[in-house]
């Protein structure tokens, strides 16, 4: 099936087969940040930005991206940086491979919630897992960055 | 030598990498040609492959090889990263003729995509001949089937390992007489304390790929914790000289002892050798949960005896340990469930500690974080809780009473002695933190609901002593950066960058002057790897070591071109020289090195450790109970560590948080359960849950450090202790709120709910 869309702001108009995963897509795409943890959906390493909402692009076929805005943590360098910066800072990035989805939701949730409370947080990031931190040391990147936000640091 | 970078939160080297999502993962970057291989697995959990047809499936287009037992090429093998003479009993092939669990391997297919591959697989016909299966582990020794009858099954070491009783190993060991001393205690507590398999549950599943290089040698590209290992092993499994391979370890998604086995080397390694291709294999979650390396499964049986007084006389321990179809690690885990929970207690009359090992037809267990102290911790911290319960005495005076101190000797951990131990010091800091005293035991929240607290007390090893071994190689380039060249793996716990921490004090130089390369088995120097919490402590060691003859060497080569003579002169780093007189550049001393130089500026050293200081930490957890679901929250999990000199504050707490964490999943709700057939239930994260962000409370972690002499900077290991305490703690919480005791994990609140109910 023909697709067009936008690929981390690239125009890109390609076949593809119906049954493709978005996930394998991408990557075939040289978006590598894009990982898989599960094939249930209940990991959120998938997770990328459709029309700037966070799909599991693990669940989500890849035609379904025809005439929309795809996003992966390899068009959004900068925020990555800027949010990972925070992350390194508490040792929390560790083994990294839940990283991308991980920061794609907290790129999400900024721009979705304002001034979140902790629970809210939580609430929000549940949907991805990660093995290695315990997510303490998330949530003290987390609210670092918001803070330096509101301080206006960043 | 100034603390410039120890015990400083620096950031990991690879930060940024990893944040931004560049691809450093093996599968990232795998060449885009391999052939996809996968493994068909067995539907039975014991049986003989009478008849394997592979006709039709060979048809498939794309479909490059289809494997079986026919096409074995080597002799029977472990796949444990242990060092050689291997303890874990050489009892598989790659492909076998009998199959020992559900999801056991019978035949490889590769194959140009995962499609052509997917269809053969189902095409490929096999007649089992199906054969009683072992599905209680606790009918498994000296039971008339067998699990491994084969004649060519061989035990390296003297583990007391029998295949004809279904033994991987048994020993025992002990001081004094304990029945005698157990039967003059005015109290004794017993209990038997079941611990399930438990999965790493590591976010990057095991994965592998492979290729003939230029040279005609097998290259094997691994996400594993033992690459060393990892060349030997697939030697013995190929029948192959080991100086036809080589492996390389890019970065890990995570290892937790699950990649201290070859899991799926084998797979792809033995398609390239057949088919001179590339070839990658890459475990879905579900495989990765029912055809890997688990905990082992134990039961643990404890004896507490102890005077009214509360002073404790007695322990003793036997363990059954379930090491399932393979016997990887299983002759070594069992040991930590007794040598690492016995000596939390000290001034014993007399312990006795003996165990069991046996093969039943379940997956093959392995290596995990904790490696056998964490079952053997939940049991005798347990009894402990019991015994305080018992003589109606705080928990924490108990074993402020009992507990091991500084410059005690540890007669059930190999004789050592505890030359750094801040126990005491953990544990009155946690009482403080969570308000033991206000706390204690619990208080009813009028509700329905109860808040309550439990405490346990945890050690570890820091490496395998007298037998781990790490080495380190230190260069000088151009302009005086330099190499540091590592064969321990960082699997995201942040060695290398730790290592390079070590360095740079050592060097008197910036963290950005070293550069870290690991690792390479054709270029790194040997380490046995990153398992049994030896890193920070052995590998650094060899670190300090290595600085301290470069420095020399950087004198040597200074000297000459100042034309003195090398004991006038000093290195502060940045330059060679005459305190008072003439001086060089480190720069020049380098650049000079690269013309008319026959001092090489490069050194390695070697260490290994004839003791293994045990780090120890506190765990005191508070929960939220409500009586009519028996659901259970964690409100607050504090955690005190001495794991010696912190080498880095911000992994070490991080590492401490993760421990802590999958405790707590494993105390709560991680279950691998089978049905009555073999067949693996939890073979996914829906049915194997492990904790979310919403789960784990708040998690406060503060360090008392001891300085432990042996240890480079003073510091001991942090890895995997963390993960011991809440087992225990969570169990002794839930008595507090309910007054049952819970003595097989995971305590589900559907376990909570049928014990206050009355129906067990
Ligand atoms: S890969 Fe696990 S949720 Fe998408
Ligand atoms: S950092 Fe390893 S899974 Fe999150």
């Amino acid at each position: 099936m023909k697709i067009k869309f936008r690929l981390n702001g690239k125009m890109v108009t390609d076949e593809v087969v119906a049954d493709t995963p978005l996930l394998e897509y991408l990557r075939s795409k040289g978006c590598y940040s894009v990982k898989r943890g599960c094939e249930t959906s209940n990991c959120g390493l998938c997770t990328v930005l459709m029309d700037g909402k966070p799909v599991l692009s693990c669940t989500t076929l890849a035609v379904r991206a025809d005439g929309k805005e795809i996003l992966t943590l390899e068009g959004l360098q900068k925020e990555a940086e800027e949010f990972g910066g925070f992350l390194a800072d508490q040792g929390a990035d560790q083994c990294g491979f839940c990283n991308p989805g991980f920061i794609m939701n907290v790129i999400a949730m900024t721009k979705e919630l304002e001034d979140p409370t902790e629970e809210e947080i939580k609430e929000y990031l549940a949907g991805n897992l990660c093995r290695c931190t315990g997510y303490q040391g998330h949530l003290r990147a987390i609210q670092a960055y918001l803070e330096a936000k509101q301080g206006g640091i960043l | 030598m100034k603390n410039q970078f120890v015990n400083k939160p620096v950031r990991k080297k690879d930060a940024m990498a990893l944040v931004t999502g560049k691809p450093v993962y093996t599968d990232d970057i795998a060449p885009k040609d391999c052939l996809i291989c996968k493994v068909l697995r067995s539907p039975i959990a014991h049986g003989i492959i009478e008849e394997i047809n592979t006709a039709i499936a060979e048809k498939v287009p794309g479909v490059e090889c289809i494997l079986t037992y026919e096409d074995n090429p080597g002799g029977r093998f472990t796949m444990a990263g242990q060092t050689y003479p291997e303890p874990s009993p050489y009892d598989r092939l790659i492909l076998d003729k009998r199959v020992r669990y559900v999801g056991d391997a019978v035949a490889i297919v590769a194959g140009d995509d995962e499609k052509a591959v997917d269809k053969a697989l189902k095409l490929i016909k096999v007649k089992y001949r199906e054969i009683p299966a072992i599905l209680d582990f606790r009918t498994a020794k000296d039971n008339e089937i067998l699990v491994h009858p084969e004649e060519d099954w061989k035990s390296l070491c003297p583990v007391g390992a029998d295949n004809k009783r279904n033994l991987c190993a048994s020993a025992s060991d002990a001081l004094g007489n304990v029945d005698e001393i157990l039967a003059d205690c005015d109290f004794v507590v017993e209990g038997v304390y079941h611990t399930k398999a438990n999965q790493q549950a590591m976010m990057e599943t095991f994965r592998t790929y492979s290729y003939m290089d230029t040279f005609g040698r097998l290259n094997v590209v691994s996400s594993t914790q033992v690459p060393f290992h990892v060349r030997r092993i697939l030697s013995n499994a190929l029948g192959i000289p080991k100086s036809q391979i080589r492996v390389v370890k890019p970065r890990i998604g995570g290892g937790f002892g699950a990649k201290q086995t070859v899991v799926t080397e084998v797979y792809p390694a033995l398609v390239t050798m057949k088919t001179g291709k590339p070839a990658k294999i890459i475990y879905t979650r579900e495989e990765s949960q029912i055809a890997s390396s688990p905990r082992h499964e134990m039961e643990v049986t404890v004896k507490v005896g102890a005077n009214k007084d509360g002073k404790i006389r007695a322990i003793s321990v036997y363990t059954l340990s379930n090491t399932g179809a393979f016997g990887e690690h299983g002759p070594t885990t069992v040991g930590l469930s007794g040598h690492k929970s016995i000596p939390l207690y000290s001034g014993l009359e007399a312990y006795r500690f003996s165990y069991d090992v046996v093969y039943s037809n379940v997956c093959s267990a392995g290596a995990y974080r904790g490696y056998g102290a964490t079952q053997g911790i939940f049991a005798v911290e347990s009894a402990v809780n019991e015994l305080a319960a018992k003589l109606h005495m705080d928990p924490v005076k108990l074993r402020e009473m009992n507990m091991v101190r500084e410059g005690m000797i540890m007669p059930a951990y190999y004789g050592e002695t505890a030359n750094s131990c801040a126990l005491d010091r953990c544990l009155s800091r946690a009482k403080e933190m969570i308000k033991w005293d206000e706390k204690y035991p619990c208080k009813d929240m009028g509700n329905g609901k109860v808040r309550s607290v439990g405490v346990a007390m945890a050690m570890q090893g820091s490496g395998i002593s007298s037998c781990d071994v790490g080495s380190v190689t230190l260069k000088v380039n151009d302009d005086g950066f330099y190499s540091l060249m590592v064969g321990c793996t960082d699997m995201g716990t942040g060695c290398d960058t730790i290592l390079a921490q070590m360095a740079a004090d050592c060097l008197d130089c910036d963290l950005d002057k070293i550069v870290v390369s690991g690792v390479d088995t054709d270029v790194s120097p040997y380490d046995c790897g990153s398992y049994a919490s030896s890193t920070t402590y052995v590998t650094g060691m060899a670190v300090v070591k290595t600085a301290e003859k470069l420095r020399e060497k950087i004198c040597e080569n200074g000297a000459a071109l100042l034309q003195v003579e090398k004991e006038e002169v000093e290195f502060d780093g940045n330059r060679v020289f005459v305190p008072g007189g003439p001086e060089i550049s480190l720069k020049d001393i380098a650049n000079q090195a690269m013309c008319n130089n026959t001092n090489a500026l490069e050194v390695t050293e070697q260490h290994s450790s004839p003791v293994s200081p045990p780090p120890f930490m506190v765990g005191m957890v508070e929960i939220e109970l409500d009586k009519i679901t028996g659901q259970y929250e964690i409100l607050d999990y504090v955690a005190v560590v001495d794991c010696g000199t912190v080498i880095n504050p911000n992994l070490a707490r991080v590492q401490t948080e993760g421990g802590l964490v999958q405790g707590i999943g494993m105390a709560m709700y991680e279950d691998v359960i089978y049905n009555e057939k073999g067949k693996n239930y939890s073979s996914s994260f829906m049915q194997y849950k492990i904790p979310t962000r919403l789960d784990m409370g708040t998690l406060r972690v503060e360090f008392e450090s001891s300085y432990e002499p042996t240890g480079p900077f003073g510091a001991k290991s942090i890895g995997e202790i963390v993960i011991n305490t809440p087992n225990p703690a969570i169990a002794h919480a839930v008595f507090n709120a309910t007054g049952l005791w819970f003595k097989e994990l995971p305590i589900t609140p559907e376990k909570v709910w049928r014990g206050l109910h009355g129906k067990n």
